[in-house]
This record gives structure tokens, C-alpha cells and sequence, in this order.
């Protein structure tokens, strides 16, 4: 029988207190690591095959492990919640149900990467995560977990949590760093990497919340058995999945890694609702390539859906109904890309919105046949030239559209309007 | 119009110098100053900058980046209606022009009365409730047009 992790404490349905979280093992992972040597810790880490939950799926005890930790002087890990991928929902829950969990992981990332102080960067619009994990640090500071000294085991750390003010970009590493400096939120050129030069110039590590939150159990279990914990040979531990659109259950799901996407989206997600059928469905947030049902028994791990041609992302499904015109749903999508691009690189401020304005031609019926190249094209320029990672998200969907969807997008030149419309 | 006192700015002050990087606090002290004066004002934007002890092109420079801030007047509550994927699967767009219709306003306005103003947002990760809109900073979910009328009724 599948024993959930990070989601044991949601059935509070608020914020469960340090008591709580200490009840069902809470803090125990800390204890743990605290007696092991930081290097054991990132080993198990490691061994644990856990990978980056924003959506890149970096191998989290490798970015540990290129950390500058001989340098003198200030160490960072930032924990990344400022969540704005659209279609995902899972840190919210993290904070909102089980703060304590991600302080925990952070302190044990903090103590493996000899960081003395740690952020919590979260968006403006999570309030109610943001009071719960302050309310959660002054507990843990209550507690001695955080401060000076922690359980007598002369490591020191600082939390603070750092309320943000909106705009997508600030969820890029860099450009967060740059935010929590203080100034505009536009991505850093790479090298120098946080690893050696990242907030304050100093070494930084960061990770996604869920990333963090899933520390406390490798440490406790081990890392090799947090690893066996996954649905198929070439996973790592459980995951947050979430499912939303016209299915009978939406919401947020711990499964083994890899679980199949039918799984998630047919037992998890209950199915589609009566009177509407699965046309297709964005895996992991608005920047991954859309999967069609021919693929839906792929499991949900990052090489897995790669090797299908699109991107496990967040996890978060968005589940796209017969109802959905899929140029419509494109241009959705570069409406939040194009308005959210931060402005840095050209390619990306000034190709999204040409990118927009071709699906927006197709959709009204007035585009040419010859204008799909044009719009490849400039897909292709945009993905190969932008500064940072966000602009090739913007178009991988689009591009998708155009392998996957072909016919329906051509039956719009055709007939000179949305053959959805009637 | 309510301001910053002189109490809360000497706080404010003795905060910021007890910083190594007083740059750091600009954005908490932009969302304090907006709370203060309903939106980021030239004068609220004045008053950040000279307690940071930054030029004011620096406090400009971040509040022109940020959608949280706003450097225009806003109505007392922002509606925040989430426009990304999940949402408008779930039929955001119709609610929107309901929306629109029963303030008598479009994106970007105030209503006559100075209660709401009507803006987009970027996926508000309730998407397992979707559609969904804040009002101020209270999340509502499962809209439709009548549950719509319901929260406007009881936030104005």
C-alpha cells in the first residue's frame, strides 16, 4: 500500500502546526542529517535520484554538490516558490498544508551546502502560504530549529520568507536573484552559475519547494529506498501531480514517480466529465509540448515524456476537452508568455508577440497557407536565440501544435474561420 | 488620503540601516507604502525611495517591472481574474465579459463608485477549482456567472 510523503498532513486542510508536523515525524530528517557529515547528506541525495521539481529536472545532488562550499565567507539557498507555471498548483498546497515540511528542507539543503542563510521567494498572490510559512518559521525559530547553533550541532542558519510582486520571469534562477537584490527581475548570463557566484555574488543554491520538501524523507529513509519508491525501474521516490480541466475530480495527487499519465488523468482525475472527451493534454504546465491520447500510457518522469517529444514540466496536467480549439488554446498561452516576457532579450519581447499575432490570423480565418512556415520559423528563431529558458517554453507548445495538429490548424486557412465555431 | 507616519517612516528607516543591502527592501517597502496609500503614488514612490535612500528612478525603475505594483489609482479591490491555460479551458472568457458587464467597466478600469478595479492575471494555481479570480487578496474558485454576482455583492 502506497504511503504518501509530503502529503500525510494534508488532511488538516490548514497549515499543520509544528506540533503536528512533529507528531508525524517532523524534524526528524533534521536530527538525522544534523549527524551526518554534509557531504553523507548530499550523498544521499544523491543515491536518491531525486531531480529539480520546478520542471528542468536537474539532479538535485549534483547542483548541491558543484556548490563553491570552500570559499570563505556567506552561503545561500534560496527556496523557489514564487509558482506561476501555468496549469500548476502543487507548491501552493505544500506551503499552504505543510510549511514545516519546506522549512525542514531547507534547513537540511542549508546544512549540506554549508548555506548560514536561506529564502523562501515567494509570489505576492500566495498569501495564505506566505502567513503559513511565517507563522511556520517563528515556530521553528521557537523550536531552535532555525538560529544559532541548531540542536547543538554548531550550524547556524537564518530563514527568511520574501514576499515577491508578481511577473512570471522571477521564477527564473537568475533573474530571481537579481529580485531579491532588489532590482528588475531580468535573467543573469551564465557563468558565472550560482554555484559559484549567484545571490550577492556569493555561492547559491536553489531549488523548487517541492524539491526541498522531499529532503526531509530521503534523509530519513535513505536515499536508496526513497528511490525504490517510484512506479517504474528508472524513477526516483513520489511526486506532486496535478490534474485540472473537464475531468470529474481535479486536484493535486501523490503517486510514485512515473505513474502512467493515463493513471493520473482516468483513476486519479476520475475521467473526463459526461459529455466531454479527452482531446489532448499539456503534461506539465503551459511551456510543455501538448501530448495526444496515441501517448497517454507514457509514465510521468522527465526522460519518459522527453523521449515522446515533450516535457514532464510541473507535473500539473491541464487536460484539454473536444471542446478546445487547439489554436485557441495556443494563443492563450502566448497571451501569458508574451505579457509576461520580461523585456531582456529581443527575441523573446519582440517574437512572441509576432508569434501571437499569426495564431490570432489563423484563428479569425484571414491567414495564408505559406504563413504556417513563417510561423515554424520563427518558433525555431525564437527557441535557438532567446537569453534565457522561458522564451523556448513559450514556443515548444506552439511548435507541438504544429507536428500534432497539423490538420486542424490547416482546416482553419481553409474554411477561413475556427471550424470549432459553429 | 492616508500617508506613511512619521512614527512608521522612522521605523521604516531604522530598518532599512540595519540592512547590508538596503536595495533588498524595496520591494517590502513598496507593497507596505501601496497598502498605505492605495497605489504606488508619486509621493508614495518619494517617501520608499528617501527611506531606502535610493534615487527615485531606482523605486520607478522596479514598480514599472512588477504587476503588483501599481503607479496608477486603483479601485478598492483589484479583481484579479486568472486569463492562463486551466482557467480558459474551464470557460474563463465568458465570465470575464460578465464580469465586465456587471461592473461597467473594461480590463484595466474602475468601477464609477472607486470599489473594484478589473484586471488579467497570470495562473493564480487554483486550477483544480478553476475558473478562479482573486478579490483583494481572497481567492474564489468555481465561478460562474452567478457565483460571480454572489462575491460582488458581498466584497463591494
Amino acid at each position: 500500500m502506497f504511503q504518501p510523503l509530503l502529503t500525510k498532513n494534508f488532511h488538516y486542510g490548514r497549515p499543520a502546526s509544528l506540533k503536528e508536523y512533529e507528531a508525524a515525524g517532523g524534524y526528524e530528517g533534521l536530527r538525522a542529517a544534523l549527524k551526518m557529515t554534509p557531504d553523507d547528506v548530499i550523498k544521499a541525495v544523491i543515491d536518491s535520484g531525486l531531480r529539480g521539481r520546478g520542471g528542468a529536472g536537474f539532479p538535485t545532488g549534483r547542483k548541491w554538490s558543484l556548490t563553491d562550499r570552500k570559499s570563505p565567507g556567506q552561503r545561500y539557498f534560496i527556496v523557489n516558490a514564487d509558482e506561476m507555471e501555468p496549469g500548476t498548483f502543487k507548491d501552493r498546497f505544500l506551503m499552504e498544508r505543510d510549511p514545516h515540511q519546506v522549512i525542514e528542507g531547507l534547513l537540511i539543503s542549508g546544512y549540506a551546502t554549508d548555506a548560514g542563510k536561506g529564502y523562501i521567494f515567494i509570489r505576492y498572490e500566495y498569501t495564505e502560504a506566505a502567513r503559513a510559512l511565517e507563522t511556520a518559521v517563528q515556530e521553528a525559530k521557537g523550536a531552535g530549529f532555525i538560529g544559532k547553533n541548531i540542536l547543538g550541532s554548531g550550524f547556524s542558519m537564518e530563514i527568511s520568507v520574501h514576499r515577491s510582486a508578481g511577473r512570471y520571469e522571477c521564477g527564473e534562477e537568475t533573474a530571481l536573484m537579481n529580485a531579491l537584490e532588489g532590482k528588475r527581475a531580468n535573467p543573469r548570463s551564465k557563468p558565472p552559475y550560482p554555484a559559484s557566484k549567484g545571490f550577492r555574488m556569493r555561492p547559491t543554491t536553489i531549488n523548487n519547494a517541492e524539491t526541498v520538501a522531499d529532503v526531509p524523507h530521503i534523509i530519513k529513509m535513505g536515499g536508496s529506498a526513497w528511490k525504490t519508491l517510484a512506479a517504474y525501474e528508472g524513477g526516483a521516490g513520489t511526486k506532486l501531480y496535478g490534474i485540472s480541466g473537464r475531468v470529474k475530480n481535479p486536484g493535486l495527487f501523490e503517486l510514485p514517480t512515473g505513474t502512467p499519465l493515463k493513471e493520473i488523468i482516468e483513476t486519479h482525475g476520475g475521467g473526463m466529465q459526461d459529455g466531454y472527451s479527452f482531446k489532448a493534454c499539456l503534461p506539465g504546465g503551459a511551456s510543455t509540448p501538448i501530448i495526444t491520447p496515441n501517448n497517454l500510457n507514457v509514465p510521468m518522469d522527465f526522460d519518459t515524456v522527453s523521449k515522446i517529444g515533450s516535457r514532464m514540466g510541473t507535473g500539473c496536467v491541464t487536460v484539454f476537452d473536444d471542446t478546445c480549439c487547439i489554436v485557441r488554446a495556443m494563443i492563450n498561452n502566448l497571451l501569458f508568455f508574451t505579457r509576461e516576457s520580461c523585456g531582456w532579450c529581443t527575441p523573446c519581447r519582440d517574437g512572441l508577440p509576432f508569434v501571437y499575432d499569426i495564431l490570432q490570423r489563423i484563428e479569425a480565418g484571414v491567414a495564408e497557407m505559406d504563413e504556417l512556415n513563417v510561423l515554424d520559423e520563427n518558433c525555431e528563431t525564437i527557441y535557438s536565440n532567446s537569453f534565457c529558458a522561458f522564451a523556448p517554453g513559450a514556443v515548444d507548445p506552439v511548435r507541438s501544435m504544429l507536428r500534432l495538429f497539423k490538420d486542424e490548424v490547416e482546416e482553419h486557412i481553409k474554411l477561413k474561420r475556427c471550424p470549432c465555431l459553429n | 488620503m492616508a500617508m506613511l507616519s512619521e512614527d512608521r517612516i522612522k521605523e521604516l528607516r531604522e530598518y532599512v540601516s540595519s540592512l547590508e543591502h538596503p536595495e533588498e527592501a524595496l520591494v517590502d517597502l513598496m507593497h507596505e507604502a501601496q497598502e498605505t496609500y492605495g497605489y504606488l503614488s508619486d509621493e508614495a514612490a518619494e517617501a520608499v525611495a528617501e527611506i531606502a535612500g535610493v534615487p527615485v528612478i531606482k523605486v520607478e525603475e522596479l514598480a514599472t517591472f512588477y504587476n503588483l505594483i501599481f503607479r496608477r489609482p486603483v479601485g478598492r479591490k483589484v479583481i484579479f481574474v486568472c486569463d492562463s491555460i486551466s482557467c480558459w479551458v474551464m470557460g474563463m472568457e465568458n465570465l470575464f465579459e460578465h464580469l465586465k458587464a456587471r461592473l461597467g467597466i473594461d480590463i484595466g478600469q474602475t468601477t464609477t463608485d472607486g470599489a473594484f478595479t478589473l484586471l488579467p492575471i497570470c495562473c493564480l494555481g487554483a486550477c483544480h477549482v478553476a475558473p478562479a479570480m482573486l478579490v483583494g487578496d481572497k481567492l474564489y474558485g468555481n465561478l460562474t456567472p452567478e457565483r460571480i454576482d454572489e462575491i460582488l455583492e458581498k466584497e463591494r
